[in-house]
């Protein structure tokens, strides 16, 4: 069925009784060419690019609770390309040209809005280190603009600039970064697969990981075995978890992100905004709630919720960076759990087990390159190569020392 | 007028107010709804998204429709719940959403457009053609959505945080709250009782059931003053617990003053984080609406409600009033207004079973299916036996059946479990650690049981304390039955409401169930349903009861609400509490700042710390005259910089070489008494992390020092060395970097200068050579300590004294030095003269240098053993051939700027030919231009080539040559004179 | 958090610093044949369990030691805490 203005005033017409599902409910088949363990954002997008743009089929998403229950359901739906290191910008710029046909793509509405980022700068290190950023970003084609303080202000006036702990000194801007509805995305992945024939099978928790002799055979799950020549697992947060059950130990660690919305608000903030001098950013959703978070809450955790130091210290960012927020209410506060690497930088890479393929470590930051890891792990599972854009995201560049450190801070996960 | 007799309010007293500009008068102990209702105001506000009209739903913090702008100015209060703003002089609010007023709103078309509106037609349409989302639909429906408005002006109130500790915490001052606090006071607990209204008592305050035969405020207050008289119980009043976190930590927000006009100087609202040993969730319950056709109409509101309005405020939102339930609870309503005089046009009972309870036209077995009204309820359609009739009325009580308040229960994962003859879920088995739940949030809905189980959980928590207490004589109260049938919608074709603010219909829920969106988690984020600013308090349970009945399951087959923190909604600025705007982090001086002020230092923030940037003189009229006169006072006589920010770690015992020898890469342990040597650190992964200077006073004593930005962590990291990697070394740390003053004295007059200063001490190049140390006295007799370092790559020394005396040590240095040109210099000339040395900073070791690209590769030991040591041998590491190499600007007046990527000169700018970037630049007074520092691909083999550095960030690009990265003395000859 | 001291008593957790996996006091030999690889695993590996979990914190806003604290990832509660100083050292007792 597609979707358009003109059908949804036929249906109001006659009553919204011709809608269909959006997917259907399949059972689980005994076997599939491909099986993809997590029916979050990544699994979804892999399965809609594998089905759609690799021409494959046989292909079960398993979902252990309802589709997009993973961190595309629980993030604060920023999407930018405004990386620095080769390893990584030409990646999300691949992302953020998905993103820009994604609903024409999908034909689903996803809300992609392109309304720009500023990342503040305080001091002059900063901003040479925003020039060398932005730089990279202009080469790979992101596009970028730095602003000095009185352009700033002019753009966004209702910052802290007169009475600052940190004065705001710049920013650097893409104006082509900005938000998407992170259900809507995962829906419009969902929908799209099914379409395409996939399989999308929720509440099928995967067990266990069925190998012989160096090779993957098929997932135990709590709705019976299925076999499959390959399994892509992509399961950000609880990648531990699922890759213990081979064997593996990976590079990670699972931390909790707190994040937060407001009440709804008349239009406040124009686009993403995100404090140089503290943990804090902010954007503002198009139903009106102000959306924001910082840092993680720094020790392991699988639990889907953090402590109050780290909402103390959000608003103490926020407040601090603009005032005038003060008096708006924080409506609901939440945790999802990711998977933080030891690099920053994400995994998309087969493993030693002929078969089973990863992709996980998205540390904060995997709902801006859910169509790029789509597309990539896709990629990848269907030509056993990686996509020419995600070669920096071998599970080996720790031991070879090929690491991909955005910040430079090493191997300690809760500083990345 | 709608003012009843009786009610907790003083009308002893009048209050002015204004809602949307017209005046009306209150009393004390009103709310601002209770004082609208008293008005015969009904319509307060307009939906979200149909902008229809509405009415006052709750009496309580659950209200969904009653949300207005409150005060004015920079203090305005969007989304303010009407129900829960205790009543103050000169109160002004206004309506929100709506334009041109309340009355008319031009918005409401939507309401007329509502067939096509339906739940997520958003995701169907608006996305052709493709450039008009961001252009033209996106910005009309940000425009359209929201509620209230900010000032937009900085929040003018002031906050404050506390921590507090208990034996005991309880959640609520109702029946169950009070028995559990009563309990645990008498048995000697330290006992907190958190209550979110003004006034304790909960429920009780709404009800005309007696308490041993007397009114329940008497009780109350003689409980008042029984708390009043203990010293182990604190009574917080207004204050709302709106999180469990973990190990007993809750975070409550104590409203202040917001029942005052203006705050006068007061804290606002303070945060509080409750640290206790046992808390008792005893936050009662709240009603839920019945769904039926237009059932959002201004004077239908919770039939529980409406009884509180009349019983504890004395307010009814009209004289003739109706009734519809499902439950025994909304009889009380009926019984109740009629007692005060309200005239009862029917009591519509879902259950054909049902008795009326007093002198009322009861309706059993029937459905309310309609209402007319459009701003204010006229009528309402009965259905019962197949037989329908209007009756009239301005207000209808609706009863659903009440929904315990589990939210806290829920923070932890605490799944509720669903409770068939209640029809509600209850507290489950888990929840957070030594939360208990009573009273009407554990389902014990008689006043009688709510006491009892407040009792019994208070001291069950002071069993598991060990404290002794024994269960007070309870009063006397009422056991009423609750019954309750499952009717949560009543069927028909036009919309009925169940999420009232964000407009989510049965039509709706039946919309996500076609299309597949059944579990709940979806139905709430497709349909937007329970994601009002109530978080579903008053909708949840009946659309899930809606999605069970379309899917033929069972309510808790169809999923649980679980809630998320914060109960009810917390305002930012308390969160933030002081810690904001200049506060926002502490600010550390240095022991010279005061004297740096007085010469007129301009200061910059560097981490925590507040340093000297340069020190502009009179006649200087751009920051480069200063710092050119001040790079160039090093260079030619002798300048004095602060630099205590640099982190000092005092490591002594008899292991000191052995342990500084595994944590520095270069070899230490050989360092002999008298001697400092440069280190560098690198972390466990192999790269480039922290560079300073280590010195040796004595064989088993060492000073070291790190980078400003990361003395903590350097000290961090050794502290993990000493006690988790190799205890068995005998070393002790401790941090100095406050403790001690120090300044670089840097020129060729250095020496000279400091020749004034120290007490009978050799200077002489003989006696203490570059890369000595020494701990001497100064100035007559002052305790110091001396290093002979150079960062400009001048002849120069950095002393130390007690941190109490850096600012007569610089006074004195400045006295003394007047002849010889001494001047001050700040972190600018600093970085000049860094660069002109060629010396890796901040920006060159970033973390994601290695040894070798900041040129110091040889220094990694390969005989020992040193953190960091195995891992840079990895083939990335080894093999990475950017380095750091000097840069100058073909064209003398051309630019060098900082960030630029480097390219070959002939060589395409694109991603995968860039080659570098340029780390460090400024204008070096010494070379006479711009230079630079950057990483360079094979850097150290391509001095003398011209390349190109590009800046199409800012639209500019620089032909630049290799040169090596020493723009001063690179034989190092003025370093050792 | 509370984080339960083994000389102070229970402290708040924001008066610690978080560093990870109590294994990372287990530094390998430098001088093994397989030294490389040994470092890989013990810099970059992790069982990251959900469950119990022993981890290191830094009483730096405290008595500056390092402890060992054993606690549950999934359900936060902290089952114990120790000095990781003791912890090589009574390994080394016996007999490793």
């Amino acid at each position: 069925m597609k979707f358009s203005g003109f059908r949804v005033f036929a249906e109001a017409l006659k009553g919204h009784t011709g809608w269909r599902p959006l997917w259907r409910n399949p059972e689980p088949k005994p076997a599939y060419d491909y099986v993809i363990v997590g029916g979050g954002g990544h699994g979804l997008a892999t399965a809609y690019y594998l089905a759609k743009s690799f021409g494959r089929s046989r292909i079960a998403v398993l979902e252990k609770g309802w589709l997009g229950s993973g961190n595309v359901g629980r993030n604060t739906t920023i999407i930018r390309s405004n990386y620095l290191l080769a390893g990584n910008e030409p990646f999300y710029e691949f992302s953020m040209k998905l993103w820009e046909g994604l609903e024409q793509e999908l034909n689903f509405n996803a809300m992609v809005s392109q309304r720009g980022i500023i990342n503040l700068y305080h001091t002059d290190a900063q901003r040479d280190a925003f020039r060398r950023r932005g730089n990279a970003m202009m080469l790979a084609g992101a596009g970028a603009r730095l602003l000095g303080r009185e352009e700033l202000r002019a753009m966004v006036p209702f910052l802290n600039y007169d009475n600052a702990r940190f004065p705001i000194k710049g920013g650097l801007v893409q104006p082509r970064a900005g938000t998407a509805r992170h259900d809507g995305v995962a829906w419009g992945y969902a929908r799209g697969a099914d379409s395409h024939g996939v399989d999308l099978i929720q509440n099928c928790e995967v067990t266990g990981v069925r190998l012989d002799r160096g090779k993957v055979r098929g997932v135990e799950t709590s709705r019976g075995y299925i076999a499959a020549d390959r399994v892509g697992v992509a399961v950000a947060g609880s990648s531990g978890r699922v890759m213990a059950m081979a064997g593996m130990r990976l590079p990670i660690e699972s931390h909790v992100l707190q994040a937060f919305v407001t009440e709804g608000l008349k239009p406040t903030i124009p686009g993403v905004i995100t404090f140089g001098a503290g943990h804090f950013y902010i954007s503002q959703s198009d139903k009106g709630g102000l959306v924001f978070g910082g840092d993680i809450d720094g020790y392991n955790s699988y639990a889907q919720r953090g402590n109050l130091p780290v909402v103390e210290d959000v608003a103490e960012g926020g407040m601090a960076l603009m005032p005038m927020i003060g008096r708006a209410r924080l409506l609901r506060m939440w945790g999802g759990v990711v998977d933080m690497s030891m690099d920053g930088s994400p995994i998309i890479d087969r493993t030693q087990i002929d078969g089973l393929y990863f992709n996980g470590g998205w540390c904060y930051g995997g709902f801006k390159a859910t169509p790029a890891s789509g597309y990539a792990f896709a990629h990848l599972l269907a030509t056993g190569a990686p996509h020419e854009t995600a070669r920096a995201y071998r599970i080996d560049r720790f031991a070879r020392g090929h690491v991909v450190d955005e910040r430079g801070a090493g191997a300690q996960p809760n500083l990345h | 007028m709608t003012r009843l007799a009786g009610g907790l309010i003083d009308r002893s007293r009048t209050l002015n107010f204004s809602f949307d500009g017209k005046r009306y008068q209150g009393h004390p102990g009103d709310t601002l709804a209770s004082a609208l209702l008293a008005n015969g105001v009904r319509l307060v506000g307009r939906s979200f998204k149909y902008h229809r009209p509405r009415g006052v739903l709750s009496a309580g913090s659950e209200e969904p429709n009653a949300i207005v702008e409150l005060r004015s100015g920079a203090r305005q209060e969007p989304n303010t719940r009407a129900t829960v703003v205790e009543l103050f002089e000169g109160l002004q609010a206004r309506s929100q959403n709506r334009w041109p007023s309340l009355g008319f709103d031009a918005l409401a078309i939507n309401d007329l457009l509502s067939p096509f509106l339906t739940a997520g037609f958003y995701y169907k349409t608006f996305m052709w053609p493709k450039g008009f989302w961001e252009k033209l639909y996106e910005p009309a429906i940000r425009r359209a959505a929201g509620l209230g408005r900010l000032s937009m002006q900085a929040d003018p109130d002031i906050y404050d945080k506390g921590f507090l500790h208990c034996d005991l915490l309880v959640i609520g001052g109702g029946a169950a709250g009070l028995a559990a606090a009563l309990t645990a006071a008498r048995g000697g607990a330290r006992v907190i009782l958190a209550d979110e209204d003004f006034r304790l008592g909960g429920q009780l305050l709404s009800e005309t059931g007696t308490l041993d035969g007397g009114q329940a405020t008497n009780w109350i207050s003689a409980l008042e003053a029984e708390f009043e008289s203990l010293p182990n119980i604190r009574v917080m009043r207004r204050t709302t617990v709106f999180g469990v976190y973990d190990h007993g930590i809750y975070g409550a927000v104590e409203s202040v003053s917001d029942h005052f006009p203006e705050a006068n100087g007061c804290v606002r609202q303070t945060l509080w984080r409750i640290t206790a040993k046992r808390a008792i969730l005893a936050a009662g319950a709240t009603e839920r609406p019945i769904a039926f056709a237009d059932n959002d109409r201004p004077g239908i509101m919770l039939a529980g409600a409406m009884r509180a309005y009349a019983n504890r405020w004395a307010a009814c939102p009209s004289e003739t009033v109706a009734v519809f339930t499902n439950n025994d609870d909304g009889h009380h309503t009926a019984r109740d207004l009629a007692a005060k005089g309200v005239q009862i046009a029917a009591v519509i009972d879902a259950r054909p079973e049902a008795k009326a309870r007093g002198d009322y036209r009861l309706i059993a077995g029937g459905m309310v299916t309609g209402s007319r009204g459009r701003l204010g309820l006229k009528s309402i359609k009965v259905q019962e036996n197949g037989r329908s009739e209007w009756i009239e009325c301005g207000a209808l009580g609706v009863s659903g059946g009440w929904n315990p308040n589990v939210h806290l229960f829920s923070h932890h994962r605490g799944r509720p479990v669903w409770n068939e003859p209640l029809q509600a879920f209850l507290p489950g088995e888990e929840g957070a650690l030594g939360l208990i739940p009573a009273g009407a949030a554990a389902g014990h809905f008689s006043t009688a049981d709510a006491l009892r189980s407040g009792a019994q959980a208070a001291q069950r928590a002071m069993d598991e304390l060990g404290i002794a207490a024994s269960l007070p004589d309870l009063p006397r109260a009422e056991e009423a039955d609750y019954t309750v049938a499952h009717v949560f919608h009543v069927p028909g074709k036009k919309r009925a409401w169940v999420d009232f603010q964000n407009d989510v219909t049965v039509k709706d829920i039946k919309l996500a169930h076609a299309e597949n969106m059944g579990p709940v988690e979806h139905l709430k984020r497709y349909t937007t349903l329970g994601m009002a600013t109530d978080q579903g308090k008053t909708s949840n349970v009946t659309g899930l009861a809606v999605m069970a009945e379309l899917t033929g399951r069972s309510i808790p087959e169809t999923g649980t609400t679980i809630f998320r923190p914060p109960y009810t909604p917390v305002t930012l600025s308390v969160l933030g509490g002081g810690d904001v705007g200049r506060h926002f982090r502490p600010r550390r001086l240095t022991p010279t700042h005061h004297w740096a002020k007085a010469q007129g230092a301009v200061f910059v923030e560097v981490g925590q710390w507040m340093r000297a940037q340069y020190f502009a003189r009179a006649g200087e009229t751009h920051w480069r005259q200063s710092v050119d006169r001040e790079a160039r006072a090093v260079r030619g006589a002798v300048g004095l910089c602060d630099v205590t920010t640099l982190g000092k770690i005092d490591v002594q015992g008899a292991d000191v070489g052995e342990f500084l020898n595994r944590l520095y890469c270069n070899m230490m342990a050989t360092l002999k008494v008298g001697r400092v040597r440069y280190g560098l650190m690198l972390r466990e992964d192999g790269f480039a992390y922290d560079d300073g200077t280590c010195a040796r006073l004595a064989e088993d004593h060492c000073v070291v020092t790190t980078t400003t930005a990361n003395a903590g962590l350097v000290y961090r990291n050794m502290e993990f060395a000493r006690q988790c990697l190799w205890p068995e070394l005998d070393v002790q740390l401790i941090s100095t970097t406050d403790a001690w003053a120090q300044i670089a004295v840097a020129g060729p007059k250095s020496r000279a200068l400091l020749a004034r200063i120290v007490d009978g001490f050799d200077l002489s190049n003989e006696a203490f050579p570059f890369m000595a140390c020494a701990e001497l006295t100064v100035c007559d007799g002052l305790r110091a300590r001396l290093f002979r370092i150079s960062f400009s790559g001048e002849l120069a020394y950095e002393v130390a004294v007690p941190a109490r005396y850096g600012h007569a040590l610089i006074e004195r240095l400045m006295e003394l030095g007047a002849d010889l040109g001494a001047t001050p210099y700040g972190t600018e000339a600093l970085g000049v003269l860094r660069i002109e040395k060629g010396h890796a900073a901040g920006p060159e070791l970033n973390g994601q240098a290695t040894a070798a690209m900041v040129g110091l590769g040889s220094m990694v030991s390969q005989k020992k053993d040193s953190v960091g040591a195995v891992m840079s041998r990895r083939e990335g590491l080894a093999g990475d051939r950017r380095r750091l190499v000097g840069l100058r600007a073909v064209d003398p007046a051309g630019k060098v700027v900082s960030g630029s990527h480097l390219f070959a000169e002939d060589a395409p700018r694109k991603f995968d030919t860039d080659q570098g970037w340029i780390t460090s630049a400024c204008y070096s007074p010494h070379v006479g231009s711009m230079i630079g520092l950057g990483f360079l691909e094979n850097g150290d083999e391509r001095l003398g080539e011209v390349i190109v550095a590009a800046n199409p960030l800012e639209g500019e690009s620089a032909r630049l040559r290799v040169v090596p990265a020493h723009f001063v003395d690179p034989e190092g000859a003025r370093l050792r004179e | 958090m509370l984080i339960p001291h083994p000389l102070l008593g229970p402290r708040d957790a924001q008066e610690f610093t978080y560093l990870g996996d109590a294994r990372l006091i287990d530094r390998p030999d430098s001088s093994a044949p397989d030294a490389e690889a040994a470092f890989c695993d013990y810099v970059f590996l992790r069982d990251n369990p959900a469950g119990v979990h022993r981890e290191l914190w830094f009483h730096e806003q405290g008595d500056r030691s390092w402890l060992v604290v054993t606690r549950d990832t999934v359900t936060h509660e902290v089952l114990g805490a120790e000095l990781a100083r003791n912890v090589p050292l009574s390994r080394t007792r016996c007999g490793k």
